[in-house]
C-alpha cells in the first residue's frame, strides 16, 4: 500500500442553480486571452443536451478514456504505436466547430460611427477570423432546454429513456451539469501524451499540462473523455484546468468553488492507496467501478491508515484535513455522491449528488405525501443512472431516497415532531449521520464546504533565499527573450 | 525537486520509461516544475479592493475587486458577512455571473471614455455661441427655430457623436437649464434614476442637484410595475418583505411567479437548502421556469390568471379551517391584525343591498376626535358595536392609543366576534360583482346582517369576514347563492379555476391543504415568494390581493419563515432618513418635487393618445357608466383633486405665478395658495395634463443616470423615439382612432420631439446614451465610493475606488457638483438674486392628509362638488425660494435644516441636532464665506455617504432609539429596547469597508432584528402591536374607496387579462406573409443581464445566444416555419422587434418569452415593416394606466414617492410572430 493524497470536488446538483458563476469567475482568472477565448476550464452544461463541445460522452466519435483489454485498462484511442502513426493526424479531435467559434463585437461602432440615416449596432465578428460572423453555436447553447428538442436528442444518458422527456411539454425534466476537470487517479490524457508533459502532481494529485514540455500534439484533447483539455491556438499547447493550485496552496479553495452561489461544491482531500488504482480501474463490470473506486478510498481516521501515510511523507496538517474532509463524507462514508461516468476508467475525483425533481405529472401520485417518491419524480432514474452509475439505477436510487428520508426526518423536527427514524433506518442512516448530512448539506458553513490544508512549500530547497527574492525573475524579465 | 530537463529532452522521454505507478498507468510530477510559477504568477495581486455593484438586481452582493499590475483583473465574492448564526446557513457567498463579469465594461470598447455632443447640435451650439456670446442666447436660438430644433432632435440615436471638453458640455447643459427655468419653470426640467438603494449617493447625487433648483425627480418602483399596488392597499406600507435567509425559516414554501435562481442567484440557496429541513416547495409557473427544478410540485396555470387559482385555494382554506374545523390560530390572528372583524355598511341601491364602506364612530354617534376615521367591530359579549384602538382616528388625533390592543379609547377590552354567525338580526341577499371575458354581472349571495341606526336611519351592516365568506363563494347553510361542493363550477371553486387556469382541480385543492396545514402546525410558517411573472399585468393588485389573503388566513404576515416574498425591485434602502435628507437637499429647502413617472411618461411620450377602447375592456366595471371612458381622465381628476402628483404643474411658469399671486395682492403663503386655487376654479390658469400637447407643457430637460430608460424601462418604446425625442421610430400606429378624453384639449397634430435636451451619464454607450444629445463619461463602480443595501440581506455594505475614475470619467457626484458650479456660475449673470416659485404637492402618505377625504367619498370641486381647498381637496400650494446662483454652494455643505427640523419617516420624526454636530466634526465644516460656511462638508461622494450613515436610524443606534421613542409617544407602547442593544452603535464608511455591517432595528422598517434574529416583516407590527398605516390600522381585506366600489374591486376578486390584439384597424397592420403566430407577449428578467446591464457585455452574450432572443414554444414554432435560431420578428401596433428565436419544450404553447432589455445595440438587424433596425424588447409594448391605482388623498391609499400611484404595466398584450425574410444590417 502506497498512500496518497488528492484533492477532490464534490458538486451537489439537487442545490445547482445553472447560474454559470463558477464558469465566468474561473475564465476571467484563467482563460481570459488570446488563443483561450473558447476554452471553458468549468462549463455548465443544461440536460438534457448535447453539452460542450457536442456530443462529448459520444466516444465511439471521439474514442476518449479507457477500455478494458485483456482484463487491463487500454486507452480506447489505441496503443502507443497507434497513436505514434497518427501523430500528425488525430482524426479523434473535435473540431473549433464541436466548441464554438469565439467572437466579439464592434463595440467601436456604437460611438465612432458618423451621423447617418439609422441606428448604429454593434455586431458579432469572429475572434479567430476578425470578419463578421452569423452565431450559430456557443459554449452554452442549450441553455435553460434551449432547442433541446433537437440537439437532446444527442444527449447519451438518453440510452433507454423516453424521448419525450425532450420533447414533451408534460414529460420534459431540466437538470444543470457543472464540469471541470476530474483530475482523474487514472487520467488518460497523461498516458496518452507523446511529450510526457501531463503529470499528477505528487502531493495533491493535481494533473497538469507541463507548459514548457508541451509539443502540442493535442492526444491529451481526445484521450480525455470529458473533453477537459484544450488546446490553445496561440501558444499551440494543451491547456487544463489547474484546480487552481495558486489557490489551494495558499489554502484557499479553487475559485469555482468558492464563488459558486448555489454553494454546491465541496473540496476536500481523500487518501487513497496508489497501489490498487489500476485493479478498481480494471474491474471486469461497468457497474463495479465506482465501487471499487470507493474501495481504494482510505479511513482517513483508521490508525493504521494514518501511521502508513505519515511514513509516506503526508504532513500532519493534511491528515487533519483529510478527516474534516467534506469529500470523505459525502462520496464515501454516506455515499450521496457518485463519479461522473464511471465507465470511462479514468477514476474522477470530481463527483456528484444526483438532484430530486418535482412530482412527474398531474396527479401521478404523491397525492398524500408532500415530497413525491424517487420513481415519480420527472427525472427519470435511468438517465442518472447513466450519467453517474454505468447505467445501474440502483445506486441512484439509493442515494435519492436517502435524500428524501432526510427531509422527511428533518421535517418532523423542524415542526417539533415525533420523527420516524424507521425511515432513516430503512435507507441506511442513523439519526447522527441525518444531522451531520443535513447540517453539511444544508448549513454548509464555509469552513464546512471547504478542508483545504496550504502546501508545504518549505519542503523546497533554499526557501530563506527565495523568501526574498520570490516575485523578482530579473533573468525571466522583458529582456531576456531577445 | 529535479532540476528541468531541455526542451528537446522532453520530447525524447516519450520514448523512455518514466517513474510510474498504479501498474504503469499513472504517474507523478516528472522532472521540475518551475514552469507552474506562471500560473501562481498570475494569481498574485496588487490588492483586493471592497466595492459591489451598482445594479438593479435587489442583490446589494458584497465583491473584492482585485487589482493586479495596476489593473481590474477580477471579482470574486465576499465570505465575510456577518453570520446568521449557527444553525442556518450564511450569506456568503453573494454574486452572481452577471456580476462576475462586471470588470470587463472598464476597458472594453464598449467605454464611454470621454464626454460625447451630437454632432449637429454641437455644430449649432458653437456657431451660435460666437454670434450670442452668451450661452443662454445661444441655446435659445437653437431651440426657437423650428428647423434647427427639428435637425437635432430628428438625429438623435443616427451616430455623429462628437467628443468634447468637459467645460463645453457643461456650459451648453446648464445653459439649456436657465433657459428653461426662465421661459417655462424648472418644473419642465426632470430627472430619472432609478433604485437609490443600489448607490444611494450616486442617486443623491442628481436628485440633490435637481431638488436644489427645483426640477422634479421620477419615480421608477411605480413605473417599471415593480411596485406591487396590493401591498399599499392592504398594509399601507411600500413593500416590506423578508430577507432571504428568513426563506429557510419557513416550513412550506409556496414560489410563484419568482424565478429565484435565475433573479434572486445569490439568495437562491436559501429556498435549496430548506428543502433538507424538510421545508415543502411547489412552484407555481406557466412554463419549465429554472425554480420548477427545485420543487416537489408544479402547477402551471396560464399567464395571467393567477387570481383564480389562488381564489380557489382561500376557497379550499376558508371552508375547511374556518368553517368546516375552525383553526384556534387562524382564527386569534384574523381578529387581532386583520379588518376581517370590522363592520361595513350594506347599501341599498335601487332594492338591492351592496357592500359600502366601513361602519365608523361618526355613524353611531360616538363623540371622540376624528370619529368618521374609527372604524368599528361587533363585540359579541358586549352584545354591541364598539370602536377598538388603532384605526387612523387615533394614528392622527390623540397621543398614546394608535395600537392593536383589543381595547376601546377608555381601555375598555373589547371581543369582536369573527363574523356575525349567532348574533345575526338577518340573512339578507347582497349583490357582489363577479368578472369574465364577457363582462362583470352581480352574484347574488346570502350574508349575514346586523340592523344598525345610523344618522338616524335603519341601515343593514355586517363584517368583512362575512363579505369574504360569501365572496369566496362558501356555503354556510344559509341558502342561496353559495356552490355545493369543490366540484361545482361556481366562482371561485377548485372546479371553477380549472376552466380559467388549466390547472387540474386536485392539485389545487392538495396544495392549499397542505399550505394551510403547515401553517397551523408551524403557527403561520408558510411563504409565498412571488414576483414580476404575477405582478406585471394590469389586474396585479387583484392577483396579489387574492394571493396574500392566502397568507393573511393562514397568519402567516409577521412570523419568521412566513408571509410574502415581494422580489421586483431594489426597494429597501436602509438608512432611509440620511438619504432623504442629502438626496432632495432637505437641509436647504423644503418641499422637493416627487413626480410618478408612470403618469409622466404616459402623457410626455403621447401614449394617451393612442387608447384603443374604454376603461377595462373586456370586463368592464360593474357600475352602468363609469365617471370617464378614458384613463386619461382619471388621471385629470387624480391630479386635481391631489391625489397625484402632477408636473409640470400649471400652464404657467411657477416663477411668474408666483409674482402673478403678488401682483394680485397675496403676501403669505397661505395667501398665494388661495390666489392659485381661484385661478383654478375660474379656469384662468390649468393644470398642464390639462393640455400636455401644449408647447409650454412640454417636458424640456431630462437627466438620465444610473438607468438605461430608452432602451430598458422605456415602455412604449416607439413612442418615446417619436413623441419625446422626435426621431425615427417604429410606430405602427396613428392616433386617429385613438379614444378622445373629456377632460384633454386634444390637438389634430401630435407634437414630435418635445424633449430640448437628453443628458445621460453612463460608463457603457447603452441605448439611451446613444440616443442623448449629451453622453457624460461616469465612474464605473470599481471607481468610486458609494453605499449599498437591499431587502434580500440586512447589511449595509460600500463601494470604494479599486482604480480611479479612468479616462475622462467622473463619479455621479463629482459630475453634478461640476455642473452645479458651472450653472451658479451662469445663474449669476442671469439672474437678479433670489426668486421665488408656486410649488404643488399631493396629499401624501403618513400625513394628516390621509384625512382628506372622509368615506372614501370623491367631492371633485371643478363639477361643483365643494369648493377647491388646497391641502384638502386639491394639491398643497407652497411659495418655496430659488437662489440659482447658491446652488453651487448648497451642493457640496450639509445646510443647517438638518439639524433644525426634525428627521422622521413614516408619520414620526425626531430631533437630530446632535447628529448635524457630530457630523462638523466628523467630515469638517466648509471654510468659504456665504451661506454654507460653517456646515458640514460634503463635498465627496464618501463624506455623503458618511453623512447618510450618521443621520439615519438603522445605522446610527442613537437615532434609533430616538425614533422608537418617538413612536413610543404615538402608540402608547414599550419600543425602544428593540434597539437599545445597539445604541452605542455608529457605522462609519472605514468600519464597513473593513466588513458589512447589520442594520439597527429601527421604526423606519417593520421587522425585527434584534439579538440577531432574521428580519421578517411586520413581527413588530404583530409582536409588538403596532399598527399597520391603515385606515383600520390592520391588515385590509376590504376597501372602501368609491372608487374602488366603482370597479369591483372592494375585496380580492379574478379579473381577465385585457388581451389586447396585435392590431386594431386593419388599416395599420403590416401585409401578412407567410404563416403568423398571434403569441401572448411577456418580457420576464432575463438570465443573462440584470435589465439591460450586462446584456452587451460579452461574457454573459457568449454564455448564450450572441444577442436578442425571442423563446417560443416548438409546435408553436413549427406551425410558422420557424426553426430555433432563425431570425423572426416580433410586431404589433405598438412597434416591431427582431431578434433570434429560441426554440423550446420548456414553454407551453400560446406565449412568447421576450427575456427583459435586450438592448437594440447589440446584433440587431433591419426590419421591412419598418425601413428601421428592430427595436427593443419594448417596442411591442405600452402601458396601461389603472384607474384605481390612481386614488389619493384617503388612508393608506394617499400618494408617496415610489409608494404609491399607478403602474406601468405592459404584460396583457399580444403580438404577430413571424419568420424574418432576409436579414439586411441597414448599415448604409
Amino acid at each position: 500500500m502506497r498512500i496518497k493524497a488528492q484533492t477532490a470536488m464534490v458538486i451537489n446538483l439537487d442545490k445547482c442553480l445553472g447560474c454559470h458563476t463558477c464558469s465566468v469567475t474561473c475564465k476571467n482568472t484563467w482563460t481570459n486571452r488570446p488563443g483561450a477565448e473558447y476554452m471553458w476550464w468549468n462549463n455548465v452544461e443544461t440536460r438534457p443536451g448535447t453539452g460542450y463541445p457536442k456530443q462529448w460522452e459520444n466516444q465511439d466519435k471521439y474514442r476518449g478514456g479507457w477500455l478494458l483489454k485483456n482484463g487491463k485498462p487500454a486507452l480506447r484511442a489505441g496503443n502507443r504505436v497507434n497513436r505514434l502513426l497518427h501523430i500528425f493526424h488525430n482524426p479523434d479531435q473535435p473540431l473549433l466547430d464541436d466548441y464554438y467559434e469565439p467572437w466579439t463585437y464592434n463595440y467601436e461602432r456604437l460611438t465612432g460611427q458618423p451621423a447617418g440615416r439609422r441606428q448604429p449596432v454593434a455586431r458579432p465578428e469572429s475572434l479567430l477570423a476578425g470578419k463578421y460572423m452569423d452565431l450559430t453555436w456557443g459554449p452554452n447553447w442549450e441553455d435553460d432546454l434551449a432547442g433541446t428538442h433537437i440537439t437532446g436528442l444527442q444527449d447519451a444518458n438518453l440510452r433507454g429513456v423516453e424521448e419525450a422527456v425532450c420533447r414533451d411539454f408534460q414529460r420534459i425534466f431540466m437538470a444543470y451539469l457543472p464540469r471541470t476537470c476530474a483530475h482523474c487517479l487514472n487520467p488518460a490524457c497523461v498516458a496518452a501524451c507523446p511529450s510526457g508533459a501531463i503529470y499528477k502532481r505528487d502531493e495533491d494529485g493535481i494533473v497538469l499540462v507541463d507548459q514548457q514540455a508541451c509539443r502540442g500534439w493535442r492526444f491529451c484533447v481526445s484521450a480525455c473523455p470529458y473533453k477537459k483539455i484544450y488546446y490553445n491556438w496561440q501558444t499551440n499547447k494543451a491547456e487544463k484546468c489547474i484546480f487552481c493550485f495558486p489557490r489551494l496552496e495558499s489554502g484557499l479553495p479553487a475559485t469555482c468553488a468558492e464563488t459558486c452561489a448555489g454553494r454546491v461544491r465541496y473540496l476536500g482531500l481523500v487518501l487513497y492507496d496508489a497501489d490498487a488504482v489500476a485493479e478498481a480501474a480494471a474491474a471486469p463490470e461497468e457497474k463495479e467501478i465506482c465501487r471499487r473506486q470507493r474501495d481504494i478510498f482510505l479511513d482517513p481516521a483508521g490508525p493504521n491508515i494514518i501511521r502508513q501515510a505519515e511514513a509516506d511523507g503526508i504532513p500532519a496538517d493534511w491528515l487533519e484535513a483529510a478527516r474534516r474532509s467534506p469529500v470523505y463524507k459525502l462520496a464515501v462514508e454516506w455515499g450521496v455522491a457518485l463519479p461522473l461516468h464511471p465507465e470511462y476508467r479514468t477514476l474522477p475525483m470530481v463527483w456528484y449528488i444526483p438532484p430530486l425533481s418535482p412530482l412527474a405529472a398531474a396527479c401521478g401520485g404523491g397525492q398524500n405525501t408532500l415530497f413525491p417518491a424517487v420513481d415519480e419524480m420527472r427525472l427519470p432514474v435511468h438517465y442518472l443512472a447513466n450519467l453517474l452509475a454505468a447505467g445501474d439505477g440502483a445506486p441512484v436510487r439509493a442515494v435519492l431516497k436517502k435524500l428524501i428520508a432526510l427531509r422527511i426526518y428533518m421535517r418532523a423536527l423542524n415542526l417539533g415532531k415525533e420523527p420516524d427514524r424507521r425511515v432513516l433506518a430503512d435507507n441506511g442512516l442513523d439519526e447522527e449521520t441525518a444531522r451531520d448530512m443535513y447540517h453539511l448539506l444544508a448549513v454548509a458553513k464555509y469552513s464546512d464546504r471547504f478542508a483545504v490544508p496550504p502546501a508545504h512549500r518549505e519542503l523546497a530547497a533554499g526557501l530563506a533565499v527565495k523568501q526574498g527574492s520570490c516575485g523578482l525573475d530579473f533573468r525571466a524579465g522583458p529582456a531576456a527573450g531577445r | 525537486m529535479a532540476e528541468k530537463k531541455s526542451p528537446l529532452l522532453n520530447k525524447l522521454r516519450f520514448f523512455r520509461p518514466r517513474e510510474r505507478y498504479a501498474g504503469g498507468w499513472s504517474e507523478a510530477s516528472p522532472g521540475g516544475r518551475e514552469w507552474e510559477e506562471a500560473y501562481r504568477a498570475r494569481w498574485q495581486h496588487d490588492k483586493v479592493v471592497r466595492s459591489t455593484h451598482g445594479v438593479n438586481c435587489t442583490g446589494s452582493c458584497s465583491w473584492n475587486i482585485f487589482v493586479k499590475d495596476g489593473l481590474v483583473t477580477w471579482e470574486n465574492q465576499c465570505t465575510d458577512y456577518p453570520s446568521t448564526g449557527p444553525g442556518m446557513p450564511e450569506f456568503e457567498p453573494r454574486g452572481c455571473p452577471r456580476g462576475a463579469g462586471f470588470s470587463w465594461y472598464l476597458y472594453s470598447p464598449l467605454r464611454v471614455k470621454y464626454p460625447y455632443v451630437r454632432g449637429v447640435l454641437m455644430q449649432m451650439w458653437r456657431e451660435e455661441l460666437a454670434v450670442a456670446g452668451d450661452p443662454v442666447a445661444a441655446w435659445a436660438a437653437i431651440v426657437e427655430d423650428p428647423e434647427r430644433a427639428k435637425r437635432y432632435k430628428s438625429a438623435r440615436g443616427k451616430g455623429g457623436f462628437e467628443r468634447a471638453s468637459w467645460d463645453d458640455v457643461l456650459t451648453l447643459t446648464a445653459a439649456a437649464l436657465i433657459y428653461t427655468i426662465k421661459k417655462y419653470g424648472p418644473d419642465r426640467v426632470f430627472g430619472f434614476s432609478p433604485i437609490p438603494a443600489m448607490s444611494m449617493v450616486s442617486y443623491a447625487a442628481g436628485s440633490r442637484f435637481l431638488s436644489l433648483i427645483g426640477a422634479p425627480l421620477l419615480s421608477f418602483y411605480d413605473w417599471y410595475c415593480d411596485l406591487p399596488p396590493a401591498s399599499p392597499q392592504i398594509w399601507g406600507d411600500q413593500t416590506d418583505v423578508p430577507e432571504s435567509s428568513d426563506w429557510f425559516n419557513a416550513g412550506y414554501l409556496l414560489v410563484w411567479g419568482s424565478n429565484l435562481p435565475m433573479t434572486r442567484t445569490p439568495d437562491a440557496h436559501f429556498m435549496t437548502e430548506a428543502r433538507y429541513r424538510g421545508t415543502g416547495v411547489t412552484a407555481v409557473s406557466p412554463d419549465y421556469a429554472e425554480y420548477v427544478k427545485f420543487a416537489d410540485h408544479w402547477l402551471a396555470p396560464r399567464p395571467g390568471t393567477d387570481a383564480a387559482l389562488a381564489l380557489a385555494m382561500g376557497h379550499v382554506i376558508l371552508k375547511e379551517f374556518y368553517v368546516d374545523k375552525p383553526d384556534e390560530y387562524f382564527i386569534h390572528y384574523a381578529k387581532n391584525y386583520t379588518d376581517l372583524p370590522f363592520l361595513i355598511i350594506l347599501e341599498d341601491k335601487d332594492g338591492a343591498l351592496t357592500a359600502g364602506r366601513f361602519l365608523n364612530a361618526a355613524d353611531l354617534g360616538i363623540k371622540t376626535n376624528n370619529a368618521a376615521w374609527k372604524t368599528v367591530v361587533f363585540d359579541a359579549s358586549a352584545g354591541k358595536p364598539c370602536v377598538p384602538r388603532g384605526s387612523l382616528g387615533f394614528r392622527w388625533g390623540g397621543r398614546g392609543k394608535w395600537n392593536l390592543h383589543l381595547q376601546d379609547e377608555d381601555g375598555r377590552p373589547i371581543e369582536p366576534g369573527l363574523g356575525l354567525l349567532g348574533v345575526e338580526d338577518a340573512v339578507v341577499t347582497v349583490k357582489l360583482p363577479y368578472f369574465e371575458p364577457g363582462g362583470c354581472r352581480m352574484l347574488e349571495r346570502a350574508v349575514l346582517a346586523k340592523r344598525l341606526e345610523v344618522d338616524g336611519e335603519a341601515v343593514y351592516v355586517t363584517t368583512v369576514y362575512d363579505l369574504v365568506l360569501a365572496s369566496y363563494g362558501i356555503d354556510r347553510g344559509l341558502g342561496n347563492g353559495s356552490p355545493g361542493s369543490y366540484d361545482d363550477p361556481a366562482p371561485f371553486t377548485p372546479a371553477w379555476q380549472e376552466a380559467i387556469t388549466g390547472v387540474d382541480r386536485r392539485e389545487v385543492i392538495k396544495v392549499a391543504r397542505e399550505f394551510a396545514q403547515n401553517a397551523a402546525e408551524t403557527k403561520g410558517r408558510s411563504m409565498i415568494v412571488m414576483g414580476a411573472g404575477i405582478n406585471h399585468w394590469y389586474h396585479a393588485d387583484t392577483i396579489y390581493r387574492a394571493i396574500i389573503n392566502l397568507l393573511l388566513l393562514t397568519g402567516c404576515q409577521g412570523v419568521n419563515g412566513g408571509g410574502w416574498a415581494h422580489y421586483v425591485g431594489q426597494e429597501k434602502l436602509r438608512p432611509v432618513e440620511g438619504w432623504q435628507t442629502v438626496a432632495f437637499a432637505r437641509d436647504w429647502s423644503l418641499p422637493p418635487r416627487l413626480m410618478n413617472g408612470t403618469s409622466f411618461f404616459y402623457f410626455a411620450t403621447g401614449q394617451w393618445r393612442y387608447e384603443d377602447g374604454p376603461v377595462e375592456k373586456p370586463a368592464p366595471p360593474p357600475v352602468p357608466a363609469p365617471r370617464y371612458r378614458h384613463c386619461a381622465d382619471y388621471n385629470v381628476l387624480a391630479a386635481r383633486l391631489g391625489w397625484l402628483p402632477a408636473y409640470p404643474q400649471f400652464d404657467s411658469n411657477p416663477l411668474e405665478l408666483y409674482r402673478q399671486a403678488v401682483a394680485h395682492g397675496a403676501k403669505a403663503p397661505a395667501e398665494v395658495a388661495s390666489y392659485v386655487a381661484g385661478e383654478l376654479k375660474k379656469g384662468t390658469l390649468r393644470f398642464a395634463l390639462e393640455d400636455p400637447d401644449d408647447p409650454r407643457n412640454f417636458p424640456r430637460v431630462l437627466f438620465v443616470w444610473r438607468a438605461n430608460l430608452i432602451s430598458s424601462s422605456g415602455k412604449g418604446h416607439e413612442y418615446f423615439l417619436k413623441h419625446l425625442l422626435g426621431t425615427s421610430n417604429g410606430l405602427l400606429e396613428d392616433d386617429r382612432a385613438g379614444l378622445r378624453p373629456e377632460e384633454i384639449k386634444w390637438h389634430e397634430q401630435a407634437p414630435e420631439g418635445k424633449l430640448d435636451l437628453l443628458v445621460d451619464l453612463e460608463f457603457r454607450m447603452s441605448g439611451t446614451a446613444l440616443y442623448s444629445d449629451i453622453v457624460l463619461p461616469a465612474a464605473t463602480w470599481y471607481e468610486k465610493s458609494d453605499l449599498s443595501s437591499t431587502d434580500m440581506h440586512p447589511f449595509v455594505h460600500p463601494f470604494n475606488p479599486a482604480v480611479p475614475p479612468q479616462w475622462a470619467s467622473r463619479s455621479d457626484w463629482d459630475i453634478f457638483k461640476e455642473l452645479a458650479r458651472v450653472f451658479s456660475g451662469l445663474a449669476k449673470r442671469h439672474f437678479d438674486g433670489p426668486c421665488r416659485e408656486v410649488v404643488t404637492t399631493p396629499l401624501m402618505h403618513d400625513s394628516p392628509d390621509e384625512l382628506a377625504q372622509p368615506g372614501g367619498r370623491i367631492r371633485d370641486w371643478r363639477r361643483g362638488d365643494g369648493e377647491p381647498v388646497p391641502g384638502r381637496t386639491m394639491p398643497h400650494i407652497h411659495v418655496v425660494e430659488r437662489d440659482y446662483s447658491l446652488v453651487d454652494a448648497k451642493m457640496t455643505a450639509l445646510g443647517p435644516l438638518a439639524g433644525e427640523k426634525p428627521l422622521g419617516v413614516k408619520g414620526i420624526a425626531w430631533p437630530a441636532a446632535e447628529e448635524y454636530q457630530a457630523l462638523k466634526q466628523m467630515l469638517g465644516t466648509v471654510r468659504t464665506p456665504g451661506v454654507a460656511r460653517g456646515c458640514p462638508d460634503i463635498s465627496t461622494d464618501r463624506r455623503a455617504a458618511q453623512a447618510i450613515l450618521t443621520l439615519s436610524s438603522t445605522t446610527n443606534g442613537r437615532v434609533a432609539v430616538r425614533a422608537w421613542q418617538s413612536l413610543e409617544e404615538k402608540t402608547g407602547l414599550e419600543l425602544k429596547d428593540l434597539a437599545a442593544e445597539r445604541a452605542e452603535d455608529h457605522f462609519t464608511f472605514d468600519g464597513i469597508t473593513s466588513k458589512p455591517e447589520t442594520v439597527i432595528t429601527s421604526p423606519a422598517f417593520s421587522g425585527s432584528e434584534k439579538g440577531g434574529r432574521r428580519y421578517s416583516p411586520f413581527t413588530t407590527n404583530v409582536e409588538r402591536r403596532i399598527p399597520w398605516r391603515t385606515l383600520t390600522g390592520r391588515q385590509h381585506f376590504y376597501l372602501d374607496h368609491e372608487l374602488l366600489l366603482e370597479f369591483g374591486e372592494a375585496l380580492a376578486t379574478y379579473k381577465p387579462v385585457l388581451a389586447h390584439r396585435p392590431f386594431n384597424q386593419p388599416g395599420g397592420r403590416p401585409q401578412a406573409k407567410g404563416r403568423e403566430l398571434v403569441l401572448n407577449y411577456l418580457t420576464p428578467h432575463n438570465k443573462w443581464s440584470i435589465h439591460s446591464m450586462y446584456f452587451d457585455a460579452l461574457p454573459m452574450l457568449t454564455l448564450f445566444r450572441g444577442g436578442p432572443v425571442i423563446w417560443l414554444n416548438k409546435d408553436d414554432a413549427d406551425g410558422a416555419g420557424i426553426g430555433d435560431n432563425d431570425w423572426i420578428e416580433c410586431f404589433n401596433r405598438h412597434g416591431v422587434v427582431v431578434a433570434r428565436a429560441v426554440v423550446t419544450p420548456r414553454l407551453p404553447r400560446g406565449m412568447a418569452y421576450m427575456y427583459h432589455a435586450q438592448d437594440r445595440t447589440i446584433n440587431v438587424p433591419g426590419t421591412a415593416i419598418t425601413g428601421e433596425r428592430g427595436g427593443t424588447h419594448n417596442s411591442p409594448t405600452r402601458i396601461h394606466v389603472k384607474p384605481t391605482h390612481m386614488i389619493g388623498g384617503y388612508a393608506q391609499l394617499s400618494y408617496g414617492f415610489n409608494y404609491y400611484g399607478p403602474t406601468g404595466n405592459q404584460r396583457d398584450l399580444n403580438v404577430i410572430v413571424r419568420k424574418l425574410e432576409g436579414v439586411d444590417w441597414l448599415e448604409d
